[in-house]
């Protein structure tokens, strides 16, 4: 069999899994943490206030890759649901449970910061902004996803079903995505391409690029935790678990 | 075919049965809309200027109080799973379930809109605007809602998790459709949204059958 697609296979079992992701946390949080403290420092004190904007327009250091996670967790979450509707493998199911909660955290951490930074700017805590409001009904499907998860008794039907849920609200990530462009908002365009110049000058970019590599670890090393701790807590009375973990694992 | 013809006499029998039920999204709505007055104030003007919104709200909240029964007494007596079993898709069953279910839940709402819209003062011109809306989008939550109320069919008190879980998906067709009517009191062109509800509706009618089939799979596996 191909390495990779052995590696796959290997590692979608609980008992490896459980290897797998307690070796790689601790590395994934020392890297993001270090990467949070270069980025905030360079988005604080290194960058130069904007010309218009002031000192505020530091805030979008925090926001934008908040925003950027909170919609890729969840395409992960869909991803890793349809994952586990086709094959059944268990840890995928875990996996989009468990990137649920940290999705919504962005998700909430995202409209905060959006909030404080429209205080000043806008001259107003929130709009009715299409952007705005999408990114609102996002929060309201990753609580959706989690209520639904934690209603149903048995975890592997929950799991399925708020997979499925998870799966059908997907709709929304393009909708924020392009609600600057579809409509006339008050939230500016992009600003920052992958393919072509980006309108943002070089000296102000370095930051956000390392904030928002930080974030992704971050969530690399949070999923794996939260993954970890649902994944014992269902194979507790397994072999490997108590071999590994003791009887009261 | 003939089988979809004996599930769907079936179903209307059974809607028949317990016609009165019909009657309550009915007057549910009509509260609704008699509640605002008594809390806006009775001014014509500033009534008359909500009266499409309001509408559109109490018809959604309607629509979601109902949801639960679309499948709840079929799952309690047992004949869902008998239907899972059934030599027919189970697409083609959930899609008679939501025709019935619009026809006896949807449709009085709908027939009273004209009182309710008097009833708030709403301008002339504008009530074909909202019929033409609610009728699109009573289509399209019902669809929507035959997925999320799948989902929920294994817990027991899902009320308030099922409005949680309906609400977010109503949200682009209550924009869209109380949109296109707030968008033609202004004088503006309003048959943008009804296309996009349009547009929703022949996207959903092909996929949310199938999904809430999919769905029905899960809760009951």
């Amino acid at each position: 069999m191909n390495k990779i697609i052995l590696w796959f296979n290997q590692t979608g079992s609980p008992a490896r899994f459980d290897g797998f992701a307690k070796r790689w946390a601790t590395p994934s949080f020392v890297l993001a943490f270090a990467l949070l403290a270069i980025g905030i420092y360079g988005a604080l004190f290194a960058v130069p206030a904007d010309y218009k904007q002031g000192e505020s327009f530091r805030i979008l250091y925090v926001h934008v890759p908040a925003a950027w996670m909170s919609l890729m967790i969840f395409v992960i979450m869909a991803l890793q649901s349809g994952i586990a509707l086709i094959w059944r493998i268990k840890i995928c199911e875990l996996i989009a449970m468990a990137s649920a909660p940290i999705g919504a955290i962005f998700t909430a951490v995202t409209l905060i910061s959006g909030a404080v930074w429209g205080k000043p700017t806008w001259g107003t805590w929130w709009t009715w902004d299409p952007r705005l409001t999408s990114e609102l009904v996002m929060l309201f499907l990753y609580l959706a996803v989690i209520g639904l998860y934690n209603a149903i008794d048995d975890r592997r039907a929950a799991a399925r079903a708020a997979g499925f849920l998870a799966i059908v609200g997907v709709v929304n990530v393009p909708i924020v995505h392009f609600a600057v462009s579809w409509w006339n908002t008050l939230h500016q365009g992009e600003t920052i391409r992958l393919i072509g110049p980006s309108k943002m000058d070089s000296s102000m970019l370095w930051p956000l690029l390392v904030l928002v590599v930080a974030s992704k670890l971050w969530y690399i090393g949070s999923v794996l935790v939260r993954t970890r701790a649902l994944n014992l807590q269902q194979e507790s009375q397994k072999q490997w678990a108590i071999e590994r973990y003791g009887e009261s694992a | 075919m003939h089988k979809m013809q004996a599930l769907l006499s079936r179903d209307l029998r059974l809607m028949w049965q317990k016609r009165t039920d019909a009657m309550q999204p009915m007057l549910f709505a009509l509260m609704v809309c008699v509640m605002f007055p008594l809390a806006l104030g009775s001014e014509q003007t500033r009534l008359a200027q909500s009266a499409g919104a309001v509408i559109w709200v109490a018809h959604l909240l309607a629509s979601l109080l109902v949801l639960d029964n679309l499948y709840r007494s079929d799952f309690e007596d047992g004949s869902l799973e008998q239907l899972l079993l059934a030599p027919v898709p189970l697409a083609l069953v959930i899609a008679s379930k939501v025709a019935v279910h619009w026809l006896t839940t949807a449709l009085p709402v709908l027939l009273i809109t004209p009182l309710l819209a008097q009833l708030l003062f709403l301008p002339e011109g504008l009530l074909p605007v909202l019929m033409l809306s609610l009728v699109l989008g009573s289509l399209l939550m019902s669809l929507i809602g035959a997925i999320v109320a799948a989902l929920t069919l294994g817990i027991q008190r899902s009320g308030m998790l099922l409005a949680l879980m309906a609400l977010p998906m109503y949200v682009p067709v209550l924009v869209f459709g109380a949109g296109s009517v707030w968008q033609a009191g202004q004088g503006l062109p309003w048959l943008g949204g009804i296309w996009l509800m349009c547009a929703g509706l022949a996207l959903l009618l092909i996929l949310a059958p199938w999904a809430a089939a999919t769905a029905l799979r899960i809760a009951l596996s």
